[in-house]
C-alpha cells in the first residue's frame, strides 16, 4: 500500500498509542470494579437502613469520583487516535470497527454519564431506591462500554464477519452476530472486567488495611474488607479460569504469540509448562531476530501438550515450526508460502484498479467475480497482510517481552488468590489486628494489582505484532502519512499532561484516604 | 436497483443522524460558553463556584454528545474519520487536547492536594471553554470551505500541506464561523445561567452580558451565511461522482430543498425570540427557545452541507479526492445494522430526561451548594 514507509514515524505512532492506552488502562479497572463495589455497599445500607454503610459507600465513592474523572479525559484520546494516527487502517476495516464505538457511545457511555450525575448529585433529591438503581446502572454502563470496546479490539485479534471489497478497497462486516460473539471477544471481555473487579478489589483491602493498621475507622475497615474479600477471591478465581481459556484459544488462533510468551522456539511432543523462568541471549539469530533460550526454568513436565490439546503425546508447534513448516504437523504452512499467497492477492487488487483505471469493463467483471470466490478468499485474501513482510521471520513478536508479561501476570493471579484467602481467613478469626505482617502485604499489593494488568495489555498487543489485524494488516502500512516531527511533538505533550494530572490524581486520592471518610 | 436506492436512503438517514447530533452538539457547548465566562462575569469566587458548578453538572452530557459524535462518524462514514483526522490532524489534536484538560478540572479544582492548584484548573476550564468551540466551528467551516488532500487508489490520505489543518485559520470564513461558534456558546451559556442559578446579581450581570456576546453572535453568523452563500460550492454529479465548483451552490441547496430552508429559518426565529424575550421582558426561560432553534439551525447547516448532490468534505487540492456521503459511507450491511442501533436513541433520550428532571428540580443557589455532598 504505502511502499516506501517511514519506520520511525510507525515506531513514534506505536508509541503514542501504547502511551494514551497504557495510562486509559491505569484508571479504567478501578473504575470497572470499584462500581460494582459501591453498587454492592449502598446495597446492604438500602436493605439494612444503618447510616453506616451509607458513609462507607460515600467514602469509596468519592475515591472512584476522582478516578473516574482521569478515565474520561484520557478515554477521548483513544477513541479519535484511530483516526488521528491509523487512519489508513480506519479506512481498511472502518465499516468493522467504527460500529462498535458508536454502540459503545450510544449504549454505554451515556448511560455511564447520566447516572453519573444521580449518583453525585442525587443523594437529598430521588428517592434511595432511584438512588441505588443509578449506581447500579453506572456500573452496568461502565461494563458495557468494556464489552463494545473490547469486541473491536478482538477483531483485530481475530478477524471475523467480514468480506473484502476490491471496489472500496476494504473489509466491508457480513455479519455482526459473528463480530460480537467472536471467540475472542468473549473471552477477552470476560477476562478484562473480571481482572477489573480483582484489582479494585485489591484496591479496597489495601486502603482498609492501611486504616487498620492506623488504628482508624476499624468498622468501616473491616466491612469493606468483608465485601472487598468475597468480591475479590471470586473475581480472582474467574480471572485465571477465563485466563486459562484465553490461552487455549490463543494456542489456536495466534499460535505465533502463544509459542512466544512460553518462550518455544523448537515443537514438542510432551511439551512441559514454564511456572517460571529466565531467558537469556543464546548469541543466534532467526533471521534478523535474535533467539532466546533458558538460563533458568521450573516446568510442568508434558502438561502444555494436555492443556492445549488434551494429550500429553500431543506436539506443540514452536517458533521455528510456525515459520519454516515442520514434518510433525503438515498443517502448518510455512510462512514465505503464506507470503507468496498474500502476494498473489495484492497483485490481483492491483490488476483490478489498473483495470478499472482503464476502463475495462470486462477485466473488471472477471477480476471481481475472481475475487468474490471462495477459494481467492480462503487461499490468497487471508494471507493478505503477508504481502508486505520482508522475510518470514517479520511475524516474531518480542519474546522476552511477551514472555515476562504473561509469567508475571500468572504468577501474581495465584498469589492474589493466597491474599484474599486470608484476608477472609483473618477476618473471620477476628486475629486481622493481630496480624500486621499481613495489613503491610495488603497494602503493598495495591500496585501490583496494576502491575499484572497492564501486563496483560502489553501481552495482548505486543504478543500480536507486527499485525494490527491478525495477517490481514501489519502495522507499517496502518499508519497516518504525517512527519513523524508531529508525532513526537504530539507524544511529549501527551506524555507530560498526563504525567502531570496523574501526578494531581494520586496527590488528591491519597489526601481523599488519610483524611478518611466524612463525618 | 433496490439495493441501490436503499443504500442510498441509508446514506442520508445517517447524515441526518449526524446532522442532529452536530446541532445536540452545537447547544450543548453551553457548558463551554459558561466556562469561557468564569474570569469576567463572577464578581468574587462563591459566585464563580455557583457558575462552575451549574456548568459542572453538565459538562459530562456535551463530552459524551462530542464521543458519541465521533464514533457515529467513524461508523457511518469512515472515510471522512480517516481523512479528516488523519489529515487536519493538528486541529483535531488541538481540539482533543482542550477537551483532556476540561475533564479533570471540575473534579479536582476544589479538592485538596490537587498539585496544580485552583487557578490552573481554572484556567482549563477557560481555555477548554473558549478554544473548543472556536477550533470545531473552524473544522466545521471546511464542510463548505475546502481541504487540501488528496486520496489514493486505495483511499489513503495525503494533505498538501505540513500545516494539517492549521491552514484552516488563513480563510476568513473558517475563522467567522469559528468566532460565530465560540459566540454562540457564550449566548447559550449564559442564557443557561439566568435559566438555572438564583442569584440575582449573577443573572442581573448575566443579563447585561447577553448583549454584547449575541450582537457579536448575531454578526458573524451573518457574515459567515453569506459569504457561504455567495462562494462557489462544491457540487457532485450524480452519474459520474464526478466533483465540479458552482456558483451559488449552497443558495441553490436552500431553494431547491425549501424544507430544510424552513428549517433553518424557524431555527434562526426561534434563536432570535430567544434572546428578545430575555433582553425585552426579562423572562428567564430564553433559553427554551434559543436551545432548540440553535439545534435546528446546525442541523440544517449540515444537511445544505451533505445533500443535493454537493460534497461534504471537499477538497480544493484535488477536487476529485473530494467526500460526498456517497463515496464516504460504510457499506450497506453495516448503515442497516447501525440503523437498528440508532432505534435506541429514543429511548436513551428519555432517561436522560427523566434522570435530569429528577435532580434539576432545585435551582442551585449558595444554600444548595452547601447542602451537597458532592461540589466542584
Ligand atoms: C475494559 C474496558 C475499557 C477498555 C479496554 C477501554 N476503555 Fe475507554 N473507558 C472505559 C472502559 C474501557 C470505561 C470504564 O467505561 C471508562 C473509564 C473511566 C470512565 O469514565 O469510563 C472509559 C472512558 C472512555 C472514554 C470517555 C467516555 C465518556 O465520555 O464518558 C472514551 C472516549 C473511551 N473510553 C474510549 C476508549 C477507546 C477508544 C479505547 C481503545 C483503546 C478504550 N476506551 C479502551
Ligand atoms: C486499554 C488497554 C490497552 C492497552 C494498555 C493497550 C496497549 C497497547 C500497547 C502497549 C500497544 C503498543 C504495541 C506496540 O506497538 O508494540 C498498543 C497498540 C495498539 N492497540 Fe492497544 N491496548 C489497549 C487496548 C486496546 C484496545 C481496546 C484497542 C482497540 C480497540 C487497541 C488497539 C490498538 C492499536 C490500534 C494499536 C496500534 C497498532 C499496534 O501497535 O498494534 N488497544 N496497545
Ligand atoms: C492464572 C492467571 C492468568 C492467566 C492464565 C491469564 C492469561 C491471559 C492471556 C493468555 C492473555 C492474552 C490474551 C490475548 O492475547 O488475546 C491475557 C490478557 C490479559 N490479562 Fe491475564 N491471565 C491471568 C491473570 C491475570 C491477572 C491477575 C490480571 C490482572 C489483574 C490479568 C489481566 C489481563 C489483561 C488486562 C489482559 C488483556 C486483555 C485480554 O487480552 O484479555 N490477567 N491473560
Amino acid at each position: 500500500m504505502i511502499e516506501n514507509v517511514d519506520l520511525s514515524l510507525v515506531d513514534w505512532s506505536r508509541a503514542q498509542f501504547a502511551l494514551t492506552a497504557m495510562y486509559h488502562w491505569i484508571f479504567v479497572p478501578l473504575t470497572l470494579g470499584l462500581s460494582f463495589i459501591i453498587a454492592i455497599t449502598e446495597t446492604i445500607y438500602v436493605r439494612t437502613d444503618r447510616p453506616e454503610w451509607k458513609r462507607l459507600t460515600r467514602f469509596w465513592m468519592t475515591l472512584f469520583g476522582i478516578n473516574f474523572a482521569i478515565g474520561v479525559a484520557t478515554g477521548i484520546i483513544l477513541e479519535f487516535e484511530f483516526g488521528t494516527n491509523w487512519s489508513n487502517y480506519s479506512w481498511f476495516v472502518g465499516d468493522i470497527f467504527g460500529a462498535p464505538l458508536a454502540i459503545e457511545g450510544i449504549l454505554a457511555f451515556f448511560l455511564e454519564s447520566t447516572f453519573v450525575a444521580v449518583m453525585f448529585f442525587g443523594w437529598n433529591k430521588v428517592s434511595k431506591k432511584f438512588h441505588l438503581a443509578s449506581t447500579w446502572l453506572v456500573a452496568i454502563g461502565a461494563n458495557l462500554s468494556a464489552l463494545w470496546i473490547l469486541v473491536a479490539n478482538a477483531w483485530m485479534q481475530n478477524p471475523v464477519g467480514m468480506t473484502f471489497n476490491p471496489e472500496t478497497a476494504r473489509n466491508e462486516m457480513t455479519d455482526f452476530w459473528a463480530v460480537l460473539f467472536n471467540p475472542v471477544a468473549v473471552e477477552k471481555f470476560l477476562h478484562t472486567i473480571t481482572s477489573g473487579f480483582l484489582l479494585a478489589s485489591v484496591f479496597v483491602l489495601g486502603i482498609s488495611c492501611w486504616f487498620l493498621l492506623k488504628n482508624r475507622e476499624v468498622w468501616l475497615a473491616k466491612r469493606s474488607i468483608l465485601v472487598a474479600g468475597i468480591f475479590g477471591l471470586l473475581s480472582v478465581l474467574s480471572v485465571v479460569f477465563t485466563g486459562d481459556s484465553s490461552a487455549r484459544t490463543l494456542a489456536e488462533l495466534q499460535p505465533v504469540k502463544f509459542a512466544a510468551f512460553e518462550g518455544n522456539y523448537d515443537g514438542k511432543h510432551n511439551a512441559g509448562l514454564t511456572v517460571v523462568g529466565v531467558l537469556k541471549d543464546t548469541g543466534e539469530k532467526l533471521g534478523n531476530k535474535k533467539i532466546n533460550d533458558f538460563l533458568f526454568r521450573i516446568e510442568i513436565p508434558g502438561f502444555l501438550s494436555v492443556m492445549t490439546k488434551g494429550d500429553r503425546d500431543a506436539y506443540v508447534p514452536g517458533l521455528k515450526d510456525l515459520i519454516y513448516g515442520t514434518p510433525d504437523d503438515p498443517e502448518i504452512m510455512p510462512v514465505t508460502v503464506k507470503m507468496e499467497r498474500g502476494k498473489l492477492a495484492k497483485d490481483i487488487l492491483d490488476d483490478y484498479k489498473r483495470a478499472r483505471m482503464m476502463n475495462d469493463r470486462e477485466q473488471v467483471q472477471n477480476i471481481m467475480q475472481f475475487m468474490r470466490s471462495e477459494r481467492f478468499i480462503e487461499e490468497n485474501f487471508r494471507y493478505f497482510g503477508y504481502a508486505f513482510l520482508n522475510s518470514p521471520e517479520d511475524v516474531i513478536p518480542d519474546v522476552r517481552i511477551a514472555f515476562y508479561t504473561f509469567h508475571l501476570m500468572v504468577l501474581l493471579g495465584f498469589m492474589f488468590i493466597l491474599i484474599f484467602v486470608l484476608a477472609l481467613f483473618f477476618l473471620f478469626n477476628d486475629s486481622l489486628m493481630k496480624n500486621r505482617w499481613f495489613l503491610r502485604i495488603a497494602v503493598v499489593t495495591i500496585p501490583l494489582a496494576y502491575i499484572a494488568s497492564e501486563s496483560g495489555w502489553v501481552l495482548a498487543e505486543m504478543g500480536r505484532q507486527p499485525w494490527i489485524i491478525q495477517d490481514l494488516m501489519p502495522v507499517t502500512v496502518a499508519a497516518t502519512k504525517i512527519s513523524p516531527g508531529s508525532v513526537i511533538t504530539t507524544f511529549i505533550l501527551f506524555a507530560a499532561l498526563f504525567t502531570v494530572l496523574l501526578v494531581a490524581e494520586v496527590s488528591i486520592m491519597i489526601r481523599q484516604i488519610k483524611s478518611g471518610p466524612i463525618h | 436497483m433496490t439495493l441501490l436506492i436503499s443504500h442510498l436512503f441509508l446514506q442520508h438517514y445517517w447524515w441526518i443522524i449526524i446532522s442532529l447530533l452536530a446541532g445536540l452538539l452545537a447547544f450543548l457547548m453551553f457548558v463551554q460558553g459558561g466556562q469561557s465566562l468564569i474570569c469576567t462575569l463572577p464578581r468574587n469566587e462563591l459566585q464563580k463556584t455557583i457558575i462552575i458548578n451549574a456548568m459542572g453538572r453538565k459538562w459530562e452530557f456535551t463530552f459524551t454528545t462530542l464521543v458519541t459524535f465521533g464514533g457515529a462518524f467513524f461508523a457511518s462514514f469512515p472515510l471522512f474519520y480517516a481523512t479528516s483526522f488523519g489529515g487536519a490532524y493538528w486541529v483535531w489534536i488541538t481540539i482533543l487536547f482542550s477537551f483532556i484538560i476540561q475533564a479533570i478540572a471540575y473534579e479536582y479544582r476544589s479538592k485538596p492536594a490537587n498539585v496544580l492548584g485552583k487557578k490552573t484548573f481554572d484556567t482549563f476550564l477557560f481555555i477548554n471553554g473558549s478554544l473548543g468551540p472556536f477550533l470545531i466551528g473552524v473544522a466545521v467551516a471546511t464542510f463548505f470551505t475546502g481541504s487540501l488532500f488528496s486520496l489514493n487508489y486505495l483511499n489513503q490520505v495525503t494533505w498538501a500541506t505540513p500545516w494539517h489543518g492549521l491552514e484552516a485559520l488563513t480563510d476568513g470564513r473558517n475563522v467567522a464561523l469559528g468566532i460565530t461558534v465560540f459566540f454562540l456558546a457564550r449566548t447559550n451559556g449564559l442564557l443557561y445561567i439566568i435559566n438555572s442559578v438564583e442569584d440575582s446579581e449573577i443573572t442581573g450581570k448575566s443579563v447585561k452580558k447577553l448583549v454584547m456576546n449575541s450582537i457579536s453572535f448575531l454578526v458573524f453568523f451573518l457574515f459567515f451565511i453569506i459569504s457561504i452563500i455567495v462562494s462557489p460550492g462544491f457540487a457532485v454529479d450524480s452519474l459520474t461522482g464526478s466533483v465540479s465548483l458552482e456558483n451559488f451552490k449552497y443558495l441553490h441547496n436552500f431553494l431547491q430543498m425549501p424544507l430544510v430552508l424552513i428549517l433553518f429559518l424557524a431555527g434562526v426565529v426561534l434563536v432570535l425570540y430567544g434572546l428578545g424575550t430575555t433582553l425585552f421582558k426579562g423572562s428567564r426561560k430564553g433559553i427554551w427557545f434559543t436551545g432548540p432553534g440553535t439545534v435546528l439551525t446546525v442541523f440544517a447547516l449540515f444537511l445544505i452541507a451533505g445533500f443535493n448532490a454537493t460534497a461534504f468534505y471537499p477538497s480544493l487540492y484535488d477536487l476529485k479526492s473530494s467526500l460526498t456521503i456517497r463515496n464516504a459511507s460504510s457499506s450497506l450491511f453495516t448503515l442497516k445494522t447501525m440503523m437498528y442501533v440508532s432505534f435506541i436513541i429514543p429511548f436513551v433520550a428519555g432517561y436522560i430526561w427523566y434522570a435530569w428532571s429528577a435532580i434539576n428540580k432545585r435551582k442551585i443557589t449558595e444554600d444548595e451548594l452547601k447542602g451537597e455532598g458532592h461540589v466542584y
